[in-house]
């Protein structure tokens, strides 16, 4: 009897939320496998470099051609999406880095917008209940520019064609930029659509979509 | 049950005396650093005041060293080495020392507590796709009961949403209209409208309600105004693309006018007495028609014509050259047009 009773007491005492668990908790782990156990510091700069590079590539074709895989989430990054920003900013900055009214965008607007835009997604996304990490989201929806810069370069070598029936080279740019908005909101949906609840799909989606249509429409206007 | 802290039954203490003593001395340590966590940085320091006993807050250090004796020598004397360190050892040095650490604790707890802070508005988010098409829809249905206070959602998704959604709408007007202004300042003045206007105007109403005893929260206000934008939001982007001014002025009756006796509805019925109501409800519906006018034309010609202005003038000009400017140009439309230009230019919100 006295036994049990103390028992329960010591029961009692070591579930208290006042009294702080102290000690160490060794959790055995098993042996990493060798491929993950092998060290980067001695090899080659260009090996690494390549890595990294080779890693961007790929992520850059999961976005070219979207499927429900989860690679581009497990292994996310922020080269690409930096890689792109800039270039999607560069490219826009163009011939109006000069004359600041001259109604084209700065290098850092389109930079502001951009990353903005994505954190105000991702926060909404959180709101939302996604099961999504925070930079996972960011990796996603930067990656998935990549569609709308391709356009922008195709946009640039129609604006080559001076003189030759504007109004066709219009039309050609503008479903340019359609299409890769389609294929930007497709992609970020397919890879972010999973991690929200499925009555709540939309929602989560309607934000992708309205930052896409800023930055194509950014993108052609700039272009015309 | 046995409390371990300071009132331990017979039965207890007879039995495992060191393991209650050991817990009672870590808990009344946890406490002393709880409490110093929780209070201002001064009381940090008055607790090594106490032993000279001499402010009433020295006292409040001397029930907590009661509880736990030795946690609060281990503070004492860390904290009269942090003074020695300070070597401020008036009053004023230690509170203002209190507070600087204080703050900078706030500050770094706030910006850790970022998750905390998400979680704190995801009631806010609960909400489902046929629930914002619902609403979305009921923003244009007004309804007549008013005796009955009626039912607001809180729910910020869709305001949200919709402002953002303006956000985009606006830029795009402002660039099919042909305005040529760098395009982060159109973005900076398209967000800097619409939030402003959103919490603006949510604030101002939320402060009359308060002052007229309206039964309604802010966080009310802000969906009510926000799922009111819905209207605007779909006039703005016919009209926009569309250029009539008899189609607007249609539109801008149904598109602007439902959601606002939507509004006004539901606002009077929460209020009690007709002043009260008359002043809430003028309010709101006239700013909220005027904000769609204002969007619709002075908004998008003003920065229209300033361009057009800036492009054939130069947009400042020394007073010293205005005052040799002959009468007769000075009148010409074209610097009676910069003069005006030059006056609504002060009015609206570039950024």
């Amino acid at each position: 009897m006295a036994a049990n009773e103390f028992s329960a007491d010591f029961t009692d005492v070591s579930v208290h939320e006042n009294v702080p668990v102290e000690g160490n908790i060794r959790i055995s782990v098993p042996l990493a496998s060798e491929d993950e156990d092998m060290s980067t510091l001695d090899e080659p700069v260009k090996d690494t470099i390549m890595r990294d590079l080779k890693a961007v590539g790929k992520k850059f074709v999961h976005v070219l051609y979207p499927k429900n895989n989860d690679e581009l989430l497990r292994d996310w990054d922020l080269w690409g999406p930096l890689i792109v920003c800039v270039f999607l900013a560069m490219m826009l900055q163009g011939k109006g880095a000069d004359s600041p009214t001259h109604g084209v965008p700065q290098f850092a607007e389109v930079f502001v917008t951009v990353w903005f835009g994505a954190i105000v997604v991702t926060f909404n996304s959180h709101l939302l209940g996604g099961t999504i990490s925070f930079f996972q989201s960011l990796c996603v929806l930067g990656y998935c520019i990549m569609p709308l810069s391709v356009s922008l370069l195709l946009c640039h070598v129609t604006l080559l064609a001076k003189g030759s029936l504007p109004l066709a080279m219009f039309i050609v740019r503008f479903i340019c930029v359609t299409l890769a908005f389609a294929w930007a909101t497709f992609a970020s949906t397919t890879f972010l659509g999973n991690s929200q609840p499925p009555n709540r799909k939309a929602l989560a989606v309607y934000p992708i979509f309205l930052f896409y249509f800023v930055i194509s429409w950014m993108i052609i206007t700039n272009v015309t | 049950m046995a409390d371990p802290r300071g009132h331990p039954n017979g039965d207890w203490t007879s039995f495992r005396d060191p393991t209650a003593q050991s817990h009672q001395f870590g808990s009344s340590s946890i406490v002393d650093m709880e409490n110093m966590d929780d209070t201002s940085g001064s009381s940090f320091e008055d607790i090594a005041e106490a032993p000279g006993g001499t402010t009433g807050l020295g006292e409040v250090g001397g029930d907590e060293g009661r509880t736990g004796k030795p946690g609060q020598d281990d503070v004492v004397e860390e904290d009269e080495e942090f003074l020695g360190i300070k070597g401020l050892k008036g009053q004023l040095g230690k509170q203002v020392a209190g507070q600087v650490w204080e703050a900078g604790r706030q500050q770094a707890a706030r910006a850790f507590s970022l998750y905390a802070n998400i979680d704190l508005l995801r009631p806010y988010f609960d909400v489902e796709t046929v629930q914002v098409r619902k609403r979305l829809l009921e923003s244009f249905v007004p309804r007549k009961n008013m005796k009955v206070p009626q039912k607001l959602p809180r729910e910020l998704y869709g305001p949200l949403m919709l402002v953002f959604t303006m956000v985009a709408i606006l830029l795009q007007g402002m660039k099919t209209s042909g305005t040529i202004v760098s395009q982060g300042t159109l973005m900076g003045t398209a967000i800097g409208t619409c939030f402003g206007y959103w919490l603006g105007v949510s604030s101002l109403l939320y402060f009359l309600a308060y002052i007229c005893n309206s039964k309604i929260t802010m966080v009310q206000i802000l969906s009510m105004l926000g799922y009111g934008m819905f209207g605007p939001c779909l006039v703005l982007f016919i009209t926009y693309n569309i250029h009539l001014h008899s189609l607007f002025y249609v539109l801008w009756l149904v598109g602007g006018g439902l959601p606002t006796l939507r509004m006004v509805c539901a606002l009077s019925s929460r209020t009690t007495g007709q002043r009260q109501r008359l002043v809430l409800c003028c309010t709101l519906a006239s700013l909220h028609l005027l904000f769609l006018l204002y969007l619709h034309f002075a908004y998008h010609r003003v920065i229209e014509e300033l361009l057009v202005t800036l492009e054939e003038q130069p947009a400042f000009i020394p007073r010293q050259q205005r005052e040799l400017v002959p009468p007769e140009v000075a009148t010409s439309p074209a610097s009676l047009r910069i003069a005006t230009m030059s006056l609504i230019r002060s009015s609206p919100p570039i950024l």
